[in-house]
């Protein structure tokens, strides 16, 4: 790649001039994969770019971005940083109230929807910016892509894609060379894009990433896994979060290698069947269900099946991941790997789409050992990497040969790491954020004097420089010691809950401890995979919340909490804080109903609010508890579910000292 | 979606909400029996180009016999039924078909061990010309054929959102996806007339609010006219544009929902109030 590039449109221009044949992004419409090659993709920006510049888009304006993965949802992000304006992808399943909040910070007058379901909240924005600041600042235009169900639309201010790329030609030939100088006036230093944070507390923040930033992190990616042109990927992930940006758009512009977009959210598994990504992104909980997927299956298999499966599944995790790894192994088992390969490893992956992986990255939360081996042990490069939206996702990331279950891997290119006294991870280089949008007073929190960006997170770092992230710093809090409040053992709720989610059969799992005697938790159970526990055992239940309630299901989580206990009780530091007792809640934790945030991380503070009731009965040593709770259905209406919960006594174990 | 089909095209021209038209089908003292039992009495309504017309009415009122004397299945002793300005005595299954009216069945009339979009392609039959050998060999113009219509068929999945089980057999779907797919079925025909058996029998909440989405879509998209037998009250008065009435085999009310629903006679045949 060209070094004179030093912006993404700039870049997407100099791909169109070396490879304009070569495939720049596909998507599945009609059942059929339809292809842009660079030179179409560089095209189609222009036109969009051209269009919004007739409609009065400026450099210096945001464009707000809103909708699932589509082609011409990531031309419109490259369109608007064309004309120096700033794209802001928005999470397309926020409800209107909650996208107003953005639309008003970011000063939003312009925004690019996929569909008509985005339109509607985007026209319901409008109605709330109208009645809460009359005559203020709104949007104004919308751009839909699909224009199924719009024809019968009046509102002013609306307008087709097709129709948009007709202005935009118009007005490129009207006003030539209007285009290639602001192309060319870009600088590395502009803001490239705005990406709000999920907000675990408070009100979101928008994180303002330069071309700069985004784009010396979406190189160190792309030099470190040697990606380039002839590689997939599947874009299937929100587009407003950022590891998403710096895969699809980064990446993408950096590296030269090709989109995916499924046809529908529900079609992803097929679509990677058919596409075979060679490179890929999932979150824990995505790797999570392809493999309760595929356990559910096995189950079903017939026996000889089932055998096979067991056994070379055994021999895979003796010596799968050391073959993966290139550690020596024995010439027998060597032997037996290969043919498990061709018999169940091969096939296994190509159900999961896997079988061209070369790189596969996860992130965002702690991945199971169980997990994370499987995938490593069937020959797939399971890797993960550290970062936040402030640093582009891009502090650590994990080379080949060197991955680790516990660590997120070493410094990547270009960045530094340092441990403050409280334990909070602080990072330095060249991802970290400019700043929050308008908010110096945010952006002088988390950046300190020397450059570091104050993460939030407590981690260490090993004697080889690989981090390992704790929990979040300000979540570590301490029990009760003997000596009075919040003096005796360190308590870890995270790192409590990820033990309690690894089994498949706890969904979540929320701790309370700090400030208290003993720790007691909230669990979720996963309802597909209990369910057909429950089917399997022949034991009724009608919905969620009976099925919760089972003795036989409290039994199971019970089952899963004692050994989480017994694993505590062998790590140094962590004896104190095995679980006294725990409830299994009465509905699913949603982001609907403000439990979870949009990338699903538990609210704790929240929670301990919500049912202040349920946290006081397992502190009061009551048996159960009545509670009825409000809940809000994804067409915004609400309604109210109730139970009565038992609280359950989990087994403590004493103190082990840890195996060598 | 970026080609628009014909059909979409021509309904796209007029701009500016749904209209609804002249009468299109005219169904006039229709009578049936079966043997001494009279399914129907002296029925008589119409219904107009564009418009959700609902039939409704307690069970063995004879909803399903109307439909069926509508397209054929059944041939009443007396009346008319003019569709499009031709009169029939009865109809033709067959003829109606290639008139444009396409429906739904109560107790769906699916290929279960055939994939989704088999099921639909089947709706495109009729609209077939190579002849059987042509389509055997796939040659020429049978190919072309094929891929025109499986284009229009993939709009309809499109629309239907239902990508994810284009190859499933229907055997293993949900009910309500399977209801989803005889729509699509009927949609196939590119129907002037759609006539829907109970779409949403044995759906839950959520299922029949997609349900009604998709039909008030088919409405608005396609601009067919939609005859609809259902049981669910609310469902009926928040789609339907006219409201029949049936009771016992005779036509006891017909009008706007909220005239129905103020009807006497309606009221007293749903809860049975006092004579």
């Amino acid at each position: 790649m060209e070094t004179s590039a030093n912006t993404f449109p700039k870049l997407l221009q100099a791909h169109a001039r070396q490879r304009p044949d070569a495939p720049a992004v596909r998507e599945k419409d009609l059942g059929i994969w339809q292809t842009w090659d660079w030179a179409r993709a560089a095209t189609e920006v222009r036109e969009i770019a051209c269009g919004l510049a007739s409609l009065g888009f400026r450099g210096g304006q945001n464009l707000a971005i809103v909708g699932a993965n589509r082609p011409h949802l990531y031309f419109a992000v490259v369109a608007a940083q064309c004309l120096r304006g700033v794209p802001v992808p928005l999470y397309q399943d926020a409800v209107a109230a909650e996208m107003v909040f953005m639309l008003d910070d970011a000063a939003i007058e312009f925004a690019f929807a996929e569909d008509q379901e985005q339109v509607d909240k985007l026209l319901e924005c409008r109605e709330l910016q109208e009645a809460q600041h009359p005559g203020g600042q709104r949007i104004r235009h919308v751009v839909y892509d699909d224009p199924r169900g719009l024809r019968h639309y009046d509102q002013p201010g609306l307008l087709g894609y097709e129709q948009l790329r007709q202005l935009g030609r118009a007005f490129d030939t009207a006003h030539p060379g209007l285009f290639d100088q602001a192309v060319a006036a870009g600088e590395p230093g502009d803001v490239a894009v705005i990406l709000y944070t999920s907000g675990t507390t408070g009100r979101p923040k928008g994180v303002c990433q330069t071309h700069a930033s985004f784009m010396a992190a979406g190189r160190g990616g792309v030099e470190t896994d040697r990606l380039g042109p002839g590689d997939d990927i599947m874009s299937y992930l929100p587009m407003a979060w950022v590891g998403d940006h710096l895969f699809s758009v980064a990446q993408w512009l950096v590296g030269g290698f090709t989109l995916n977009c499924p046809e529908s959210a529900a079609t992803v598994m097929n679509d990677m069947r058919e596409i075979g990504p060679t490179y890929y992104f999932g979150p824990p909980r995505t790797f999570e269900g392809l493999l309760t997927t595929v356990s559910i299956r096995m189950e079903d298999a017939a026996a000889p099946k089932r055998w096979m499966y067991a056994r070379f599944m055994a021999l895979a995790r003796r010596v799968g991941a050391d073959i993966l790894t290139g550690r020596p192994v024995a010439f027998g088992d060597r032997l037996m790997y290969a043919l498990g390969n061709l018999l169940v490893y091969g096939p296994l992956r190509n159900v999961l789409g896997m079988s061209r992986i070369r790189v596969a990255y996860t992130a965002g939360a702690a991945i199971g050992p169980d997990l994370f081996r499987f995938y490593r042990s069937i020959g797939i490069n399971l890797k993960q990497f550290y970062g936040q939206t402030e640093t582009c996702a891009y502090v650590c990331l994990q080379r080949d040969g060197q991955v680790q279950l516990n660590s997120v891997g070493s410094a990547a290119p270009g960045m530094e790491l340092k441990i403050a006294d409280s334990g909070e991870v602080l990072v330095r280089g060249v991802s970290v954020l400019k700043e929050y949008y308008k908010r110096p007073d945010a952006t002088a929190e988390v950046l300190d004097a020397d450059g570091y960006f104050h993460t939030g997170d407590a981690g260490v770092i090993d004697h080889e420089g690989h981090l390992r992230i704790i929990d979040r710093a300000k979540d570590v809090g301490r029990l009760n010691g003997p000596g009075g409040t919040c003096n005796g053992a360190m308590f870890a709720p995270n790192y409590i809950e990820n033990k309690l989610k690894f089994f498949p059969q706890i969904k979540e799992a929320v701790c309370f401890g700090h400030g208290r005697d003993e720790v007691c938790a909230f669990v979720n159970i996963d309802y597909e995979a209990v369910g057909n526990w429950a089917e399997r055992r022949g034991l009724p239940y009608g919905g969620y919340v009976d099925l919760a309630g089972k003795a036989e299901v409290l039994q199971l989580v019970k089952d899963c909490v004692e050994q989480v206990n017994a694993d505590l009780a062998a790590e140094e530091g962590m004896e104190a804080t095995q679980i006294a007792r725990f409830l299994v809640l009465h509905k699913e934790l949603d982001p609907d109903d403000d439990e979870l945030t949009r990338t699903r991380k538990v609210r704790r503070g929240f929670i301990a609010d919500k049912y202040a009731v349920l946290v006081d009965a397992l502190y009061g040593g009551k048996a159960e508890q009545f509670i009825e709770t409000q809940v809000k259905f994804e067409d915004g209406r609400t309604g109210k579910v109730s139970a009565t919960l038992k609280i359950v006594q989990a087994k403590q174990f004493p103190p082990v000292k840890a195996a060598a | 979606m970026n080609a628009m089909t014909e059909q979409e095209l021509s309904a796209a021209a007029p701009k500016g909400g749904r209209r609804i038209g002249e009468v299109i089908l005219d169904v006039q003292n229709i009578t049936l029996r079966f043997g001494g039992v009279k399914a129907l009495t002296d029925i008589s309504f119409d219904v107009r180009e564009h418009e959700v017309r609902a039939i409704i009415g307690p069970n063995g009122a004879g909803k399903s016999s109307m439909l069926n004397c509508i397209n054929g299945v059944y041939q009443p002793q007396e009346g008319r039924i003019t569709f499009r300005g031709q009169t029939f005595r009865h109809m033709n299954s067959r003829q109606v078909a290639e008139m444009g009216v396409a429906r739904t069945f109560q107790n769906l009339a699916l290929f279960k061990g055939m994939s989704v979009l088999d099921n639909i392609m089947t709706g495109r039959n009729l609209k077939m010309k190579s002849g059987l050998l042509a389509q055997a060999l796939r040659i020429g113009p049978a190919e072309r054929e094929e891929l025109r219509h499986r284009e229009f068929v993939e709009h309809i999945i499109d629309f239907l959102e239902i990508q994810a089980w284009r190859k499933t057999p229907v055997g293993r779907l949900p009910y309500g996806l399977q209801k989803r797919v005889d729509l699509g079925r009927a949609l196939a025909m590119e129907p002037q007339v759609l006539l829907l058996d109970e779409p949403m029998a044995g759906m839950n909440v959520e299922e029949k609010q997609d349900m009604s989405r998709f039909i008030l879509d088919v409405n608005d998209e396609f601009g067919s006219t939609i005859v609809l037998i259902e049981h669910d009250m609310g469902v009926v008065m928040d789609i339907s544009d006219r409201v029949v009435v049936l009771d016992y085999g005779k036509k006891i009310g017909d009008g706007t929902p909220h005239e129905v629903r103020s009807n006497p006679e309606v009221i007293r045949a749903y809860l049975g109030a006092e004579h």
